[in-house]
């Protein structure tokens, strides 16, 4: 590797281990062994030591300077408008301060509740956000992403419906739908991909339902919860829980189980992750779910010195666990073990740091925003928003060129474009681009954003 | 009252806030207002707490102050490898470049990482040895799934699939690994291990047939001791025409001297948080690389990034079994993986394992002369001892030996696992400790043996010292609290 600077390993004593030569000679003799090597003899001889072409170590100067290179030659500071799926959102700074916080971030899954109270309390605050946002009444301790989430979800309705199918509402996100097809290879379960809620028939589990959909739009999710319980299935919807500070809680609204991208509002977006997959349902498919449930419980015995009708201390546990790979085995609702918990911390604090009236207001501004954009676009001759009905973040631009020459056009302006959706079958999305703008958003990208579209010309 | 005196489990943040009370300011939009949606499809509000900034750091740094960690002491939970999470690995997930990277952005705004995972798919395949790899998985056990759904595509390839429905798994296994194989859609049997903890040969034998798909193992096992028969128990496999799935959890054991590979494995998944260094967050983020042999590459999940002449650009296997997750996977985490291989590099690796193995032989001989032994053999990175003696003499139980180790101001080991030890107790110090730490550790235990002799109601009483004391975890799951209600007025 041409960029490391060849120095030589023993210049570099390795930070991770606190044996001295003393310790490891001390520890061997009491062993009777006589070097390191003698603790693998068991291993086959033929393969033992083998060449393994990783570079040397670093020292950590040259290690940090080395990946801000790296860092750097990715292009991160233009006006982007790229949503589909991975929003900048505008986070509090004490969410990363506080969970960031080593006693959050360097412990295990709290299978000692005595010792693990913090990450335990975290997650009941969590499930208690995800429930008052989802309308529904209990939450998991939260899943790998949207996309796996919504996967598990329909898993959950095959198993609770007892049908071999699922149907998922167009437009949702491509990719969500490639990893439900990848849960259902395993499950064996057909997937189908539906224009209208009225496709759906006595054969699927579920209907799934995008909020807002994959093109921005908002959906009426009575209607299609209404469909989906006509033809005996449930449905599930996948919602933005930025968005959901604005738009009626699909719990309310009749969706069954709802799942959502917490990442965005948890920290930076990483290149996609990690993420957070936010799971609820309704309370009779509780013992169905999938993932790790924390629950309350009383202390068993009063602390030490209490006065003797001193009302039990609270807590947290892990609870429900007999749905659990851990214990059922090849009978568990999931294969779930390690998911997003410091993530979903994350996630909480910046939720009851916004409290009721910050989401409401994030929400609001976001919606404003996107609009203003958008009328400012619309306005300028040759573009015209084609996004149909309401619509939250995201909207659908075309002008009289090809929209994959707009795009190229703005990215020489040094604007990275909304994702090019003119390969899809939707009218709207017929040369269109998908413009992402978010409460994030700075006042300054819009008008270059502007003035870029104008100089290009909506016009051919 | 303060956080520091009063019943913090009592109080959620959720019964702490005050109506007007702001926890940041969000501007107003004061430009040309548009109307909102239709009213039936807006909300009235969320319930959340009205907390002041300074109230929310004190809360849940009160809540950070109730856990134990890494940073804290000693964690020798077995089968987890809790070691050191650097510091400077989370600076370099951090840095601007990597923080605000789209998943959408065009190939030329992400070279950056792009390249970094492809120089890690490279590193974690020499270290494995199975060359074809990707990063997709978002954790140890969807790791494993993409690996089984790799094997059932193969086996479908090859039109073997609808005859080919059993997956093998040791009784010592991890619960995902049975898990896992009933999600692709497998049936499984258990195998019995034999008396020296390892594959019995002979339940092997008689459980191959032209009906297996896969042989799932974890190496070492997970009593922490070598497979003594592991390349007889690959060829078998493999004549009998099934694919060996391995379950790369215990790979700090083995790491720098021994590849899966080399062994004839045909796909493992590797956990970064246990080898890596990655901060496991209690409860995650993880990732769950997948490594495998030409053979399997075609079907590795999507996206795996892949170069052309120093351009780096991700692509989609040709016969791929889709993505795991929306996007790349969990670039945070793996960004911390490639700085920890970085940081410790080629000769680190083999140091690693030899320190982890040399703590875990340390602990086991300082303590065997207190604790039934239920595997009289040299160990791996961990140690399983059985609690079966103190239960026998003492009337004390495993549980009760883990909540007293909690006063001695450590973390218990893992307990009740692996599942064929009766009363297990599985300790893991990882290279991370010293050879002091595993002295003061073993010597916790000791004392606690002694005390189970001598004042067993100590025991049972235990923990005294941990923010609370043991909780009715009947009672939770018998009437399942698990989200905030206001309460009554």
């Amino acid at each position: 590797m041409a960029d490391v600077p060849p120095i030589p390993h023993q210049a570099i004593p390795n930070p991770y281990i606190p044996n001295t030569d003393a310790d490891r000679a001390l520890m061997l003799d009491r062993l009777g062994l006589t070097s390191i090597d003698d603790l693998f003899e068991e291993l086959p001889a033929a393969h033992r030591s083998p060449a393994i072409d990783v570079p040397i170590a670093l020292a950590e100067a040259d290690l940090v300077r080395m990946l801000a290179e790296r860092a750097a030659e990715n292009v991160t500071n233009r006006p982007s408008f790229l949503g589909a799926g991975a929003y900048r959102r505008a986070i509090p700074t004490i969410t990363a301060h506080l969970a960031g916080r080593s006693e959050f971030a360097t412990s295990y899954t709290p299978y000692q509740p005595e010792i693990s109270q913090g990450t335990l309390q975290a997650a009941f605050e969590y499930q208690s956000v995800v429930c008052e946002l989802s309308g529904l009444d209990v939450s998991n301790t939260g899943m790998y992403d949207a996309a796996s989430a919504t996967a598990e979800a329909c898993l959950l309705a095959v198993r609770v419906t007892r049908r071999r199918a699922v149907a998922l509402l167009e437009p949702i996100h491509p990719n969500t739908i490639d990893v439900v097809r990848m849960y259902a290879y395993g499950g064996d379960v057909r997937v189908d991909v539906v224009r209208e809620a009225s496709e759906i028939t006595d054969e699927h589990a579920c209907l799934v339902v995008q909020q807002p959909d994959f093109l921005g739009g908002i959906a009426d999710v009575q209607a299609l919860a209404d469909a989906a319980h006509e033809a005996g299935a449930l449905c599930v919807v996948v919602a933005d829980p930025l968005a959901l500070g604005l738009l009626r809680a699909p719990g309310d609204a009749g969706a069954d189980l709802v799942t959502g991208e917490g990442r965005d509002l948890a920290g930076p977006m990483t290149f996609g992750g990690p993420s957070l997959g936010l799971f609820a349902a309704r309370e009779t498919f509780l013992r169905q779910m999938p993932g790790r449930i924390v629950g309350r419980a009383p202390e068993l015995h009063p602390p030490a010195g209490a006065p003797h009708d001193a009302p039990a201390r609270i807590g947290y546990v892990l609870t429900l666990q007999a749905r659990e790979q851990f214990i059922r085995r090849e009978r568990a609702t999931s294969n779930f073990s390690t998911g997003q918990s410091l993530i979903a911390t994350a996630f909480t604090i910046t939720m009851q740091t916004l409290g009721p009236q910050g989401l409401r207001e994030s929400a609001e501004l976001c919606y404003q925003k996107a609009h203003d954009a958008a009328r400012r676009i619309a306005a300028l001759p040759g573009y015209t928003i084609t996004s149909p009905g309401a619509w939250f973040q995201e909207f659908l631009v075309r002008g009289e060129k090809p929209a994959a020459v707009i795009a190229s056009a703005l990215a020489e302006h040094g604007i990275v474009p909304g994702l090019d959706v003119s390969d899809r079958a939707e009218p709207e999305a017929h040369e269109a681009l998908l413009f992402c703008v978010t409460e994030a958003t700075p006042a300054a990208h819009v008008d270059a954003l502007v003035q870029a579209l104008s100089e290009i010309g909506g016009r051919s | 009252m303060t956080l520091t005196t009063e019943d913090v489990g009592a109080r959620l943040a959720f019964d702490r806030g005050t109506p007007g009370r702001r926890g940041v300011g969000v501007p107003r939009w004061t430009g040309e207002p548009t109307p909102l949606p239709d009213a039936h499809l807006l909300r009235e509000s969320v319930r959340l707490p009205e907390l002041s900034q300074n109230e929310v750091i004190r809360y849940y740094g009160a809540l950070s102050r109730r856990n134990y960690s890494i940073d804290t002491g000693t964690y020798p939970l077995g089968s987890c490898t809790m070691k050191y999470n650097p510091k400077v690995n989370d600076l370099i997930a951090s840095l601007e470049g990597f923080a605000h990277a789209h998943p959408l952005a065009q190939p030329e705004h992400l070279q950056g990482i792009l390249r970094v995972l492809h120089e890690l798919q490279g590193y974690l395949g020499e270290i494995t040895g199975l060359a074809a790899v990707s990063l997709a998985a978002a954790a140890g056990a969807h790791g494993e799934l993409a690996g089984i759904l790799m094997i059932k595509r193969a086996l479908e390839r090859r039109g073997d699939l609808a005859q080919r429905r059993r997956v093998l798994v040791p009784d010592s296994a991890h619960g995902t690994n049975p898990a896992t194989a009933a999600m692709a859609g497998f049936t499984v049997q258990e195998l019995k291990s034999g008396p020296d903890g390892c594959v019995d040969l002979d339940a092997l034998e008689a459980a191959l047939g032209d009906d297996v798909a896969a042989f799932m193992i974890t190496l070492p096992n997970t009593l922490g001791l070598w497979e003594r028969d592991i390349q007889r128990i690959v060829q078998r496999v493999h004549e009998a025409g099934a694919y060996v799935y391995g379950d790369g959890a215990n790979l700090n054991a083995i790491l720098g001297r021994m590849r899966f590979g080399d062994l004839g494995f045909d796909v493992v998944h590797l956990n970064p948080h246990k080898t890596f260094g990655t901060p496991h967050g209690g409860g995650g983020p993880g990732a769950g690389p997948v490594c495998a042999t030409p053979e399997l590459a075609p079907f590795l999940p999507a996206p795996v990034v892949t170069e052309a002449d120093g351009w780096y650009t991700q692509f989609r296997p040709d016969d791929s079994i889709g993505r795991m997750q929306q996007f790349h996977g969990s670039v945070g985490v793996l960004l911390r993986a490639y700085a920890y291989i970085r940081t410790i590099g080629r000769e680190g690796l083999a140091e690693t394992s030899g320190n982890a193995v040399l703590n875990a032989n340390y602990l086991r001989t300082l303590m065997e002369a207190h604790f039934d032994l239920p595997y009289d053999r040299r160990v791996m990175h961990e140690v399983v001892f059985s609690g079966n003696r103190q239960k026998r003499q003492n009337g004390i139980r495993t549980y009760d030996i883990a909540k007293r180790i909690i006063d001695h101001g450590l973390h218990p080991p893992t307990v009740y696992f692996p599942l064929i030890v009766e009363e297990a107790l599985m300790i893991e110090p990882t290279e991370a400790e010293s050879r002091e730490s595993i002295e003061l550790l073993a010597q916790a235990f000791i004392e606690v043996a002694e005390e189970a002799a001598r004042d067993p109601d100590a025991l049972h009483a235990a923990p005294q010292t941990a923010p609370i004391g043991r909780m009715d975890e009947t009672e939770a799951s018998r009437h399942p609290v698990i989200r905030w209600q206001p309460r009554p007025e």
